[in-house]
């Protein structure tokens, strides 16, 4: 394997740009946390306000992390994808692939022949939720356990969700409200909106209960290591005997494990909603008919 | 005034245990599913990833219910006290 020097200066340069986004968050959260008030469960703290003709535009540690988890993931595909050659000469490259073809292989499976320009964007979503939640490890403030940017990505599925149930023409979309039968309108008209808050809660709240969770455990052990080592002389009585490794352990399910896996949830519900909204028969149906249209027009 | 802000805080309390009483439904849910789940794979074994990658799914969303108590439960114990004392406070100096 040959690599010339410019190539390693250039992979150097993305890996620093992968590491320096987390380290100014650390840093930010480091020089803005107020010297030791204990242990405290509290929303994300806001940096500073933009003043707006309706309301405040409030910049807040979640979007802050969030910017930077997307700054990471840009500078991580970079690195990936650099030195791409038709015959694999670096190790990354498998790794490369083998996430596309993953991907790839999901979108196919789930989504259907019509969708298959989409694993792009779900590979994002699963990318940046995972890797915004995965950002609690360094003991930072996971976005992911804001509401406010769970919901924007809702948002944008709901809107996507409306695209693809209006293709078949305004009417028909109307007309799906009544399906079974016209009475129940109403609540085929909440259930639409249901779908991106349940997505939106989902998420947040299995973060943030991880998170509730682990600051409760730490601070009970807290006590229970001041209430036992109390009588110990000098540095010992304060020492933090309990809260080494134990909080850790709980760590692993709530901050690893549901993080990917709340990650891959919400990329598959996107999948399903969106491919689910899309009449596949009705548009081809549609699209036959202008077809033939424009052919009795010339 | 104490009297008041006693009963809030109670209340309170009081809301987030009884709103907690929802964990039960996905306690059965789950159970539920990961138990098919167990026969599915002693059947056949061979689709292990598949049954699993599926009941995962199932068992996120057989947790939804359960999550939304556990968030009502939280801004029940950390956001909604200072808020109604906030308000009680307010009105009570407004009059």
């Amino acid at each position: 394997m040959k690599t010339n020097f410019k190539f390693k200066v250039i992979d150097i340069i993305y890996i620093l740009m992968m590491i320096l986004p987390v380290a100014f968050s650390i840093t930010l959260k480091v020089l803005t946390t107020p010297v030791s008030d204990g242990i405290s469960i509290s929303g994300a703290k806001i940096f500073f306000e933009i003043p707006m003709p309706l309301q405040n535009l409030i910049i807040s540690e979640s979007q802050i992390n969030s910017a930077m988890v997307l700054i990471t993931i840009f500078f991580f595909c970079l690195y990936m994808t650099h030195g791409l050659k038709e015959k694999i000469e670096l190790k990354r490259q498998h790794f490369a692939e083998l996430i596309v073809e993953k991907v790839d292989g999901l979108v196919g499976e789930n989504m259907g022949e019509y969708f298959s320009g989409y694993s792009p964007f779900i590979i994002a979503i699963m990318a940046l939720s995972g890797f915004s939640s995965l950002l609690s490890l360094f003991g930072l403030f996971p976005p992911t356990s804001d509401i406010n940017i769970v919901g924007g990505w809702a948002i944008l599925v709901f809107f996507l969700i409306t695209y693809y149930k209006m293709k078949c023409g305004p009417l028909n979309y109307l007309k799906g409200f009544t399906k079974p039968i016209s009475l129940l309108a109403p609540i085929n008209f909440i259930s639409e909106f249901a779908t991106p808050i349940s997505m939106a809660f989902r998420h947040y709240g299995n973060i943030l209960s991880g998170t509730v969770i682990s600051v409760l455990l730490s601070s009970a052990l807290a006590g229970l290591t001041s209430m036992l080592f109390n009588s110990l002389p000098g540095f010992l009585g304060e020492f933090p005997f309990l809260q080494i490794g134990i909080p850790a352990v709980l760590s692993i399910y709530f901050d690893v494990f549901s993080a990917v896996l709340q990650a891959f949830i919400f990329a598959m519900l996107t999948m399903l909603n969106v491919s689910g909204g899309l009449d596949i028969d009705e548009y081809e149906k549609r699209k036959l008919k202008k077809a033939q249209k424009a052919l009795k027009n010339k | 005034m104490e009297i008041a802000i006693g009963i809030i805080l109670g209340c309170c309390a009081l809301g987030a245990g009884v709103a907690m009483i929802a964990g039960i439904g996905p306690g059965i849910g789950e159970g539920n599913a990961v138990a098919s789940a167990c026969e599915a794979i002693g059947r056949q074994p061979e689709c292990k990833g598949n049954v699993t990658t599926t009941m995962l799914m199932g068992c996120a969303i057989a947790e939804t219910t359960g999550l939304y108590a556990l968030v009502i439960a939280i801004l029940l114990i950390f956001v909604a006290p200072n808020l109604l004392v906030d308000i009680l406070v307010n009105t009570i100096s407004a009059l």
